[in-house]
């Protein structure tokens, strides 16, 4: 066990806590460096995608684990930042121009998001968010001078100051890693400061928040500007990444996937993000398999147990039947949310905590560490 | 004029006049006690004096300040806190973020400032942690630093509740019902720091409380109400001997 003396209010301030903070994720970060020397070029593109799914991961935490304000709303911001990068970027503007001013409009529009959702909580705060994102999908569609529609719209190759940075180069996946440390610094930042606890005071109690002097409108429409504009620095590195996009692939199942990455990951802690979206991204692979591989195996191993050739040939149509279904994805995804709400509340995150402390514990750890006593009622009448 | 004033004020929910044309002053250094049966409306008083209820009639004053108007989230600032009786605290915070959320009313660094975690960001959060430190010292709340809310013992919230009040460094602190639901050791800390945080701080309190033993040892003034209008005020003895607040007591 580490015991930690504290003799300096500096030392609560600090991100990195102690010493053995520092290795790890000095480690870590040569690690993530060293990466793209060491791995192929299929995994390589699968990792920046866990960038790009667990800065939009940040941005979510931000809004729902910190201020407590849920949304399905996600994949429009991401749309925002995206073809405000592809239509700046086709009008000869630079990347450092059209970055920071995507991240400017997004964060705009979700401030603008923001206002009516003061009057909304829960799920009704849901419903606004994707009615929303349906209104920006259909505006992507119709306005086909700036987005050309349904027809989708090509991303060049982005270009820094005259360097091209290929969507499959390294430089590329270095982009996507500092836009990620960034964000989780700005969180980090954000959560030691005023601004930040001012989110969690709204998200615990919002009655004690305003008599302890926030004001729940304005810090509300901070984090969903906030929140927004991370979330499309995100959508210019998908679009540049993507090279194409279209309409369709900023859908409400596409804010599922980002819930998803907070619920799986924890919303509480900004490590959630980048454990949930290494979750996601790579399920979908895995997803892929399951459609492909599962009934051929299934198949084999049925006539290795004895079935007629027929028989085993009719199982396989069955399960990729099943596994092609339209909406299995969803369904799948449904029930892996399920699981993760009734048996790991705090998700990926929350789980590694437990198993840290049990080795740091060992052999004293009980069970009931991380159950949540619940004292007293709140009653709604006295507040 | 008096240090803080309620000037006729009333509450309609629906019929039921929650708060009936109630009038009070309390002085400066004061510790001013409201009592009274159940559903009497004292909360609802504590709730009008933060803003979080609109009146139907009747004004507010503190330091000669009309605040009848004055937006809820501004209220800390001109320097009243208060806590609340089923406890409002930030439950799946530390001890210590919802202290420092105590100290938002004085809050200076702007948004850009704190994302970048600026230098003068870091001197107003040790600023700010100091004055905490202070009140955990006074409160003797030291070993709950950096203990979740969640998991803290029902007693010890109460007094984090004083505590993140006391943060916010008020000249009028409003206490609901601060002994509800402690033993009796733990009533007798309370009394001693309801005293202190007069004598100490100087800082007035008005307080709503059902245990009678309390409120004799530490209320300089005493107002009892029942259905939302003012039966007595007066010394506490002089409030407890009035016909009227013993028939009420009674139910007669
Ligand atoms: N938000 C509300 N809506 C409707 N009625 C309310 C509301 N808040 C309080 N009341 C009613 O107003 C009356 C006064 O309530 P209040 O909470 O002020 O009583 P109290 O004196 O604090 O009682 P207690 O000792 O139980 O805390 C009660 O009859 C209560 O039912
Ligand atoms: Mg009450």
């Amino acid at each position: 066990m580490r015991f930690v003396f504290k003799t300096d209010y500096d030392q609560d301030i600090r991100l990195l806590k102690h010493s053995g903070y520092w290795w790890s994720y000095g480690v870590l970060l040569a690690a993530l460096i060293a990466f793209p020397y060491l791995v192929g070029s299929y995994l390589q593109s699968q990792i920046v995608f866990v960038f790009i799914y667990a800065i939009v991961g940040v941005a979510l935490i931000i809004l729902t684990g910190f201020t407590g304000q849920a949304s399905l709303g996600h994949a429009a911001f991401l749309a925002i930042g995206a073809y405000t990068a592809g239509f700046l970027q086709s009008q000869g503007i630079s990347f450092i121009v059209y970055f920071p001013a995507a991240a400017i409009i997004t964060g705009a529009v979700g401030a603008m998001v923001g206002f009516p959702a003061l009057r909304l909580s829960g799920i009704y705060l849901v419903i606004a968010t994707i009615a929303f994102a349906f209104i920006v999908e259909e505006i992507l569609a119709r306005w086909e001078s700036v987005t050309h529609g349904n027809e989708g719209m090509r991303v060049r190759t982005l270009d820094f100051l005259g360097q091209p940075v290929p969507r499959d180069g390294d430089a590329f996946y270095f982009l996507c890693l500092l836009v990620l440390v960034g964000s989780i610094l700005l969180a980090l930042n954000l959560l030691r400061s005023p601004t930040g606890r001012a989110f969690i005071a709204i998200r615990d109690s919002e009655t004690a928040a305003k008599s302890m002097g926030i004001d729940l409108a304005g810090y509300k429409v901070k984090s969903f500007a906030i929140s927004a504009a991370l979330t499309g620095m995100a959508g210019v590195l998908f679009a540049h990444k993507m090279s194409f996009i279209s309409p369709e692939m900023f859908t409400l199942l596409l804010s599922i996937e980002f819930i998803m990455v907070i619920i799986i990951g924890g919303a509480f802690g900004v490590h959630g993000a980048v454990l949930g979206a290494i979750f996601i991204v790579m399920v979908d692979p895995f997803l892929t398999a399951l459609k492909d591989d599962v009934p051929v195996l299934g198949a084999s191993l049925a006539s290795s147990l004895g079935m007629s050739s027929e028989g085993s040939g009719k199982l396989r149509d069955t399960m990729s039947a099943i596994g092609s279904a339209a909406g299995l994805k969803g369904a799948i995804y449904g029930l892996i949310i399920m699981m993760f709400i009734l048996f790991e509340p705090y998700g990926l995150y929350g789980r590694w905590l437990k198993v840290k402390l049990f080795f740091q514990l060992f052999p004293l750890y009980k069970k009931a560490t991380f159950k949540r006593q619940k004292t007293y009622v709140k009653s709604e009448r006295n507040r | 004029m008096s240090f803080f004033t309620v000037d006729s004020i009333s509450l309609q929910f629906g019929g039921l006049k929650a708060v009936d044309k109630v009038s009070f002053s309390v002085e400066k250094g004061e510790i001013f006690t409201i009592i009274g049966p159940n559903g009497a409306g004292k909360t609802s008083i504590f709730n009008l004096i933060s803003r979080l209820y609109d009146p139907t009639s009747g004004k507010l004053f503190f330091e000669g300040r009309d605040i009848t108007e004055v937006p809820a989230h501004q209220i800390a600032k001109l320097g009243i806190a208060r806590t609340f009786q089923n406890i409002e605290l930030f439950e799946n915070a530390t001890m210590l973020a919802n202290l420092l959320v105590g100290r938002h009313c004085h809050a200076t660094t702007q948004l850009w400032q704190e994302i970048l975690f600026l230098p003068s960001v870091r001197r107003a959060e040790k600023e700010h942690r100091r004055k905490v430190e202070e009140v955990i010292e006074f409160l003797d709340l030291q070993a709950y630093r950096e203990k979740l809310i969640a998991g803290l013992p029902y007693g010890v919230r109460k007094v984090v509740e004083v505590a993140r009040a006391l943060c916010s460094e008020p000249k009028l602190i409003l206490l609901d019902e601060p002994s509800s639901g402690l033993n009796v050791e733990e009533t007798d800390d309370m009394s001693f720091w309801i005293r202190d945080i007069r004598t100490e701080l100087g800082v007035t309190v008005l307080m709503v409380e059902h245990d009678m033993t309390l409120v004799n040892r530490v209320s300089d003034r005493v107002l009892a109400l029942n259905y939302g209008k003012v039966l007595a005020s007066g010394t506490p003895a002089e409030v407890q001997a009035h016909p009227d607040v013993i028939a009420a007591y009674l139910g007669a």
